[in-house]
């Protein structure tokens, strides 16, 4: 029992930040139609810059107190992933709105590539390693389950960006645009509703999330490689379509689901199946119940 | 306007120009030059049967190299423990690749677009990820299985680059005999058909589920073919070469290519295999400049290199319909008074 409880909190902890990134595909998705797959490499290049920031600049070093420094590696580094974000919508995605489905699939397909190879070339196929200690080693141990500074510090900055988000989005008038957009973009053009600018602030959003769920990876794991936008991307993904695509309360439950069926899968079945269990989940969701959980949207049918 | 099939065409002067040099081709190339032509060959075997999926059909597949792999391990698995002969095992491979293309494509194909093309990726990796875990100890893990046999016919053993050249291009030009023929036929027709507008088809009393099963069974054995081939000239398997990169490869040879189009995806494999192999000092650069041509593709030459005719006839149509569209739209809303 004590086990189950130490995997269902490092379930929660790694399914925080799958709900973070899947809330950038969710959002695209729910906007354009169309899956983002240079998404997860977004996400991965936050984490590198997150790392030049920190080691090659040494920016600890220059900030005395380790959070100040933290808090600004992460803002920092959220701006910068987001203007790449609306870059990339820009150069790939912008110009084929009008085209046929194939081919912004395709693009960003091709965005993806580009980006990891890019990054590849930039830092080298290696594994990177953060520093230890960023984050003050504390634990607590409640019952017999271990739970770290740095998890708490994960699952509240994770909870506390999903909730401005969802606030965002359901109270204010902004969020009502990208609500309207979602539904049908002439119509929301002819309500006075810039549709351009509500994607761009769609590629800022989303992107900035990813990178700073980007950050939080290289932290808590330590370890950063040029292909974990791949890998992480793509069970976002599938925790997005879990709690269904479109919807956003739908990505966080989707990926919290996702982060505890992993790891419990891992400690009680198999580690070496332990990724075959997020692409299962997602062949069956998608077979079974397309809507997924929490689901308005359909799977298009016809 | 459908160019009228029975003119002598000069593509023909072209082809025959091409398949003269095929001939000369091993007679002026070394060994190594003789292999690029090989996995060439392979890379078109595998471009042509994703085609059938993607270009003729239209349906999203981005776990191709799943069946490739199912071609492979079945000649590998079954001629180094049964001893079967490899050539036997051809029939086999694609036809157990098929059956699991069925039973996979089965119950997704009411998915469309995007959550097909999901789908399919999350098919692929969880075939590597079970090649790479060794079920039963079949597979052999992330080493593979080694010393899988040469093909044999009445005695005459293929093994050197030159016989597998001849191997790999007579498999080849049947393959593109069939499917040239296969494409103006009903069922080429049919699914050209389903893949611009799935309903009308179905409302013409096209079969669209029996037919997408057929595509994706095809596709899948002859991939397994493909993989068959590439087992028994590598005789060294292992699930890294049956990765999710492999299947972007792929499906990079028939977009960029040209869906549909059979000298597209000739074109298509030569740029994403033969052109890395001229620059070879670039080669960490190669994925690099593959996304950005796959990009820049999609914005200024979204039919491919060297469209299908059918193909190239409905991204015109596609664009002329924007116009009168727009058009539409103002004269309806000044429409309402009367």
């Amino acid at each position: 029992m004590q086990q189950f409880f130490q995997q269902l909190v490092n379930g929660l902890t790694i399914g925080s930040i799958y709900a973070l990134v899947a809330l950038g595909y969710t959002m695209v998705y729910g906007i354009l139609k169309m899956i983002n797959f240079a998404h997860g490499e977004l996400f991965m290049i936050g984490s590198f810059l997150a790392f030049t920031l920190i080691v090659s600049v040494g920016l600890m070093n220059i900030i005395p107190s380790p959070m100040v420094g933290l808090l600004i590696v992460f803002l920092f580094v959220a701006c910068l992933v987001a203007i790449l974000g609306v870059l990339l919508e820009r150069t790939a995605y912008r110009p084929l709105r009008r085209s046929t489905r194939l081919a912004p699939l395709v693009s960003a397909l091709g965005a993806s590539i580009f980006l990891q190879n890019a990054i590849m070339l930039i830092y080298g196929g290696g594994y990177l390693v953060f520093p230890e200690n960023l984050v003050p080693n504390i634990n607590w141990n409640i019952g017999g389950v271990n739970i770290g500074l740095m998890r708490v510090l994960i699952l509240f900055l994770s909870l506390s960006l999903m909730a401005a988000l969802y606030l965002l989005v359901q109270k204010t008038r902004l969020g009502a645009a990208m609500r309207a957009c979602s539904l049908d973009h002439d119509t929301a053009r002819l309500m006075g509703i810039n549709v351009d600018r509500i994607i761009a602030l769609v590629f800022i959003i989303g992107p900035a999330l990813g990178a700073i769920a980007g950050i939080m990876v290289g932290l808590y794991y330590r370890q950063i490689n040029f292909t974990m936008g791949w890998a992480y991307g793509l069970r976002a993904f599938t925790a997005a379509i879990l709690g269904g695509i479109g919807n956003i309360p739908g990505a966080m439950v989707g990926g919290l689901l996702l982060g505890v069926f992993e790891t419990i899968g891992a400690g009680y079945v198999s580690a070496a199946w332990k990724d075959a269990i997020s692409f299962l989940i997602l062949i069956l969701i998608l077979i079974l119940r397309p809507t997924g959980l929490l689901g308005e949207r359909v799977a298009e049918k016809v | 306007m459908l160019a009228n099939p029975r003119k002598p065409n000069k593509l023909w002067y072209l082809y025959l120009a091409l398949g003269a040099g095929a001939l000369i081709y091993p007679l002026v190339a070394n060994a190594y030059w003789l292999d690029v032509a090989n996995f060439f060959g392979i890379y078109v075997l595998l471009g042509l049967s994703l085609n059938i999926i993607v270009g003729y059909v239209g349906l999203f597949n981005l776990g191709h190299a799943a069946f490739y792999a199912v071609g492979a391990y079945t000649t590998a698995i079954l001629s180094t423990r049964f001893h079967v002969p490899v050539l036997l095992l051809l029939p086999v491979s694609a036809i157990l690749a098929a059956f699991v293309g069925y039973v996979v494509s089965r119950p997704i194909l009411h998915l469309r677009g995007d959550y097909l093309c999901i789908v399919t990726i999350g098919f692929g990796e969880i075939v590597r990820i079970t090649l790479n875990n060794d079920p039963f100890g079949l597979t052999g893990g992330p080493n593979g299985i080694m010393g899988i046999a040469r093909p044999e016919l009445f005695g005459f053993r293929v093994y050197q680059p030159l016989h597998y050249y001849f191997l790999i291009w007579f498999l080849v030009l049947l393959t593109i005999f069939a499917l040239k023929r296969l494409e103006n036929s009903r069922i080429g027709r049919a699914w050209n058909y389903i893949r611009e507008d799935e309903l009308a088809a179905a409302a013409m009393g096209i079969d669209v589920n029996r037919l997408k099963l057929l595509a994706f069974m095809l596709g899948a054995g002859l991939a397994g073919v493909a993989g068959n081939i590439y087992a028994s000239k590598m005789t060294v398997i292992a699930p890294e070469s049956f990765s999710f990169w492999e299947s972007v490869v792929m499906f990079c040879i028939v977009v960029l290519g040209g869906p549909g189009s059979i000298p597209g995806i000739m074109v298509g494999a030569l740029g994403m295999f033969v052109l890395p192999e001229l620059f070879r000092g670039f080669v960490k650069a190669r994925m690099l400049v593959f996304g950005l041509a796959m990009i820049l593709m999609m914005i200024f030459r979204p039919a491919g290199l060297w469209p299908a005719q059918r193909y190239r006839e409905a991204v015109r149509e596609e664009e002329d319909k924007r116009l009168p569209a727009d058009q539409e739209l103002k004269t309806t809303s000044g429409g309402l008074k009367g």
